[in-house]
């Protein structure tokens, strides 16, 4: 009772006759009309960049920073690009350079990065909702706002909006890319790229056309299962088969498999006889420069071109690799791997060198029955079902086309159509890590293996996949910068045939196309005497004490090393230097002394190079006791005043040498023909 | 009246809040044992780009008062916002040793991670590491150090990559070495690396790197220089003329 008298005596205050009632409906309105300009006064930025005032105040360089503060909301508004940013309200210091002991944020500076934020705003690399004015609405993805702030590790994705090639600064978005060529992502799923081409593969799966050749039922069964517990370093897939799958799968490709005509041989050499003969040949071939071993502490001892070789033994027919060893481009032409001028005694002993490194374990508990002629129609279906031949050749079978969906604007999928797992947040790079990390989590019916990547490997996946986006699509030509197409240089001729069949590109990197194990030869006629490549092919070793040697020697015959040798000379020439500028031999004495005391005391070469072997020690460039018989006195002379010129990234530095000094070290330098003297001691 | 409910109101909040203490507790595996320090083993003093998982994982011992391991014992790893722990608490395995894998957060700086056991008496004992995230151009500059400085400047030598440290009459500072790099100035550096050791009265076997280098690519790579320093580097910041 008491409430109800109360509200009636403040009724009669409020509106008791018709001045109160006038007075009070102004008030009410008066204030509602406040609300607004308070909100605004009261707003999240405007605290900020009080904050921000207060805090300039006490710095030495006050005056200038209060210069360069402009308050109310700022914007930088980029219509080309689709850009309007609000984030500079906030970030009131981003471009002060003096704030760079400020740790506290919104009021850091920019960390030096090579682009212009006026020329670029903050959302085209950092994502975000550029127009809101509070940080909650500007960094997280609500209802209304799709784009949250992209976390910091995916960060070089943004640079790959524009930038399609290599960029020496984002190295995570680098590996992303190559991943995804080199583990054949994009052999099932399709990714265009924005300057109209389509992203290619770059690993190179066996065909399995010819597959009853080379292995067994029982190991493509073991195989399958687990490609991992075959090779540590495989990078095919667990396709996740049951046991029925993996033996109709087996049955079918070993049924489908054509024979090719002398790939299997029986040699009747015997093998050496001391039973480290076959190690040996294994080190003296360089096989380890491309294939790796497991040894007994777990390690990986050996380099990743070749299929990893650990346990081998366990999976070859010995008449395959016998045929292999004595010359693989029977079974596979194409293959990288050089074709060694084996004698049969060579090939037993390498072979049962590699047969013995077997396995028990592997194929211990795989008992297959004979297959069944349904058996086989199953696993036809299986190969077609799961898509084997967007990857591998097998006969019979054509490659799907689209089997996987298109990865082109992956990274701009809006999270409304993402179908997210229990627990996990609901952003975008997170439904990719996710998804690459357990594909069939998301559905047991689904066809993507699963792939076994390391955590800093799924940050770079992740990375790349973010950089395939709308915006990539759409940015003014301008912006754009393409990659350097690889180019697909093959050396030409009877010498082109032989460096095919001894794989040269697969370590050596000619003009553009080719491995980067070993030098580039573009310019090799250029740089080399005749004479030493000669001797060189002929055994070839390091030049470099401080390297190991892995250019392997392939027994080749006198014939066959001059018409390489001819070719190498007459064709890859660089336009820069001309080899008969300068003569080999005939340099004075003065000259070579003049050479030989710049060399030790203006440029030090000795910290880096050996030229007396009982006083330098620097071993890790060249050696050059022998280089007046190795080199061109141009090649050194043009070395001595741009070494990147070159050799792209060589680490020794361009001193910018004057003609005289240039001319004293090649003097000095070829005067140094150690090699040849003792060759000719030798004989 | 007001007072039921406001008791009512505490019962059920210290009900809850003890329900969820539960819980987290029953989360984590129990501790068995009780160490009395923390001790690193390996993993402090890691240099990876900002928001990367550190090449190693950071593994931590758990001692008693004699210096033995203790397995068993409870540990937390905790950092400031943005780093990751993966796992971020467990118990010390059997020779008293937790490793955690360690994502940096998003700035470049240094990072202080802490990690945490609880002793006999039920306190807390710290273990503090630091870790250096790497921007952008301290990224460039550590790519250009691997590929021109290194072999120099690292005395570690691996099969892959062998120093030339050891060869050297006059032997190149490594570029954690604070102690010296810090008082130099940036424009010192600069002329070192422009124009070699002679520059400013040193060793020629330094050689210089102006022709080779770009501006830029020399500011990154000082950039890297000041990030890696140990003892950290600080800013001189901004020098005012006065009356």
């Amino acid at each position: 009772m008491g409430l109800k008298n109360k509200l009636i005596s403040l009724w009669q205050q409020l509106f008791g006759d018709s001045i109160r009632a006038f007075g009070t409906v102004s008030l009410v309105f008066l204030f509602s009309l406040a609300i607004a300009p308070a909100k605004n006064y009261f707003s999240e930025w405007r605290h900020y960049q009080k904050q921000y005032l207060k805090m300039i105040r006490s710095r030495g360089e006050a005056v200038t920073l209060q210069r360069h503060f402009q308050g109310d909301i700022q914007q930088i508004w980029l219509p080309e690009l689709g850009v309007v940013d609000r984030c500079t309200t906030c970030h009131v210091g981003l471009k002060e350079a003096s704030l760079v002991d400020v740790s506290r944020q919104p009021f850091r500076k920019h960390p030096v990065i090579p682009h212009s934020i006026d020329q670029f705003g903050c959302a085209m690399c950092h994502r975000g909702q550029g127009p809101a004015t509070t940080a909650e609405e500007a960094h997280r993805s609500t209802l209304a706002w799709e784009q949250p702030i992209l976390p910091a590790k995916y960060i070089e994705s943004s640079c790959g909006q524009c930038h399609q090639g290599e960029l020496t600064g984002t190295p995570r978005l680098n590996e992303g890319r190559h991943l995804l060529s080199s583990y054949g992502c994009v052999h099932c799923h399709t990714v265009k790229l924005p300057d109209g081409t389509t992203m290619k593969a770059t690993d190179d799966p066996p065909s399995l056309s010819h597959i009853a050749d080379k292995t067994t039922r029982e190991w493509i069964y073991a195989w399958l299962k687990d490609p991992k517990a075959y090779a540590a370093t495989a990078t095919m897939p667990n396709f996740k088969l049951s046991d029925e799958e993996a033996r109709d799968i087996s049955a079918f490709l070993i049924a489908n498999s054509q024979p090719v005509p002398g790939d299997n041989v029986t040699l009747t050499a015997k093998a050496a006889t001391d039973p480290s003969a076959g190690a040996s040949l294994y080190g003296e071939s360089f096989c380890a420069s491309c294939h790796t071993v497991q040894n007994a502490a777990g390690n990986l001892v050996g380099g990743k071109l070749g299929p990893e070789l650990t346990r081998v033994g366990s999976k070859v027919q010995p008449e395959w690799l016998q045929a292999w060893l004595r010359n693989p481009r029977i079974y596979d032409p194409p293959t990288g791997m050089p074709h060694y001028r084996f004698n049969d005694e060579q090939v037993v002993t390498l072979a049962g060198f590699l047969e013995a490194k077997t396995d028990s374990d592997l194929l211990a508990n795989v008992h297959l029955d004979p297959a069944t002629p349904e058996q086989i129609a199953h696993g036809k279906r299986l190969v077609t079902d799961y898509g084997c031949a967007s990857c591998h050749e097998i006969g019979g079978i054509k490659k799907p086309e689209n089997f996987a969906p298109e990865l082109s604007r992956i990274g701009s999928k809006a999270v409304n159509q993402l179908i997210f797992l229990p627990g996990m947040s609901h952003t975008l790079p997170d439904y990719i890590a996710g998804k690459i990390g357990d594909p069939r989590a998301f559905s047991p019916g689904l066809k993507m293996p699963q792939y076994r990547f390391s955590p800093a490997q799924m940050d770079s996946l992740t990375t790349a996949l973010l950089s395939l986006n709308e915006r990539s699509h759409s940015l003014p030509p301008s912006l754009e910068v393409a990659a350097t197409p690889e180019s697909n240089y093959e050396p030409a001729g009877e010498a082109g045939k032989l460096m095919h069949d001894l794989a040269c590109v697969s370590c050596h990197r000619i003009n553009g196309h080719g491995g980067d194990m070993a030098p580039d030869l573009s310019w090799e006629g250029s740089s080399v005497q005749r004479q030493w490549l000669v001797e060189f092919l002929k055994n070839p070793n390091t030049l470099r004490p401080a390297l190991i040697r892995r250019m392997p020697k392939f027994n080749l015959t006198d014939s066959e090393i001059n018409e390489l040798t001819d070719y190498i000379m007459t064709v890859y020439q660089s336009p820069a230097v001309d080899r008969d500028s300068l003569p080999l031999t005939g340099y004075s004495p003065a000259q070579v002394e003049q050479g030989k005391q710049l060399f030790y005391s203006k440029y030090a070469c000795q910290s880096c190079h050996i030229v007396d072997p009982k006083n330098d020690k620097g071993y890790i460039a060249p050696t050059l006791t022998q280089v007046g018989s190795r080199l061109t006195a141009a090649w050194i002379y043009m070395w001595m005043k741009n070494p990147q010129a070159l050799r792209p990234g060589s680490i020794e530095p361009n001193r910018s040498m004057n003609d005289e000094d240039a001319r004293a070290l090649t003097a000095f330098l070829m005067a140094q023909k150690g090699s040849a003297r003792q060759e000719a001691k030798k004989r | 009246m007001t007072r039921r409910l406001l008791a009512i109101g505490m019962i059920s909040i210290a009900m809850l809040s003890t329900g969820c203490a539960r819980k987290a507790l029953s989360l984590s595996p129990k501790a068995t044992a009780f160490g009395s320090a923390l001790v690193e083993s390996s993993g402090g003093k890691q240099i990876a780009a900002i928001g990367s998982i550190l090449p190693q994982p950071v593994v931590v011992q758990v001692n008693d008062e004699q210096g033995n391991a203790v397995t068993g014992a409870s540990v937390q790893f905790s950092g400031p916002p943005g780093v990751t722990f993966d796992p971020a608490s467990g118990i010390s395995d059997s020779s008293g040793q937790f490793a955690s894998n360690v994502s940096l957060g998003g700035m470049a700086g240094r990072y202080q991670i802490t990690a945490a056991t609880i002793n006999q008496a039920g306190k807390r004992v710290e273990l503090k590491l630091e870790e250096i995230a790497l921007g952008y151009q301290q990224v460039l500059g550590r790519q250009l150090n691997d590929q021109y400085c290194d072999r120099c400047h690292n005395p570690e030598s691996t099969p892959e990559r062998v120093s030339n440290y050891d060869n050297l009459e006059v032997k190149p500072h490594p570029f954690t070495e604070g102690e010296t790099l810090n008082k130099m100035s940036d424009a010192d550096v600069a002329a070192i690396i422009n124009h070699g050791g002679p520059a400013l009265n040193k060793s020629p076997l330094m050689p210089p790197y102006g022709y080779t280098l770009s501006k830029t690519e020399i500011q990154a790579l000082i950039a890297y220089i000041r990030a890696v320093s140990d003892p950290p580097y600080k800013t001189p910041g901004l020098v005012y003329a006065k009356n």
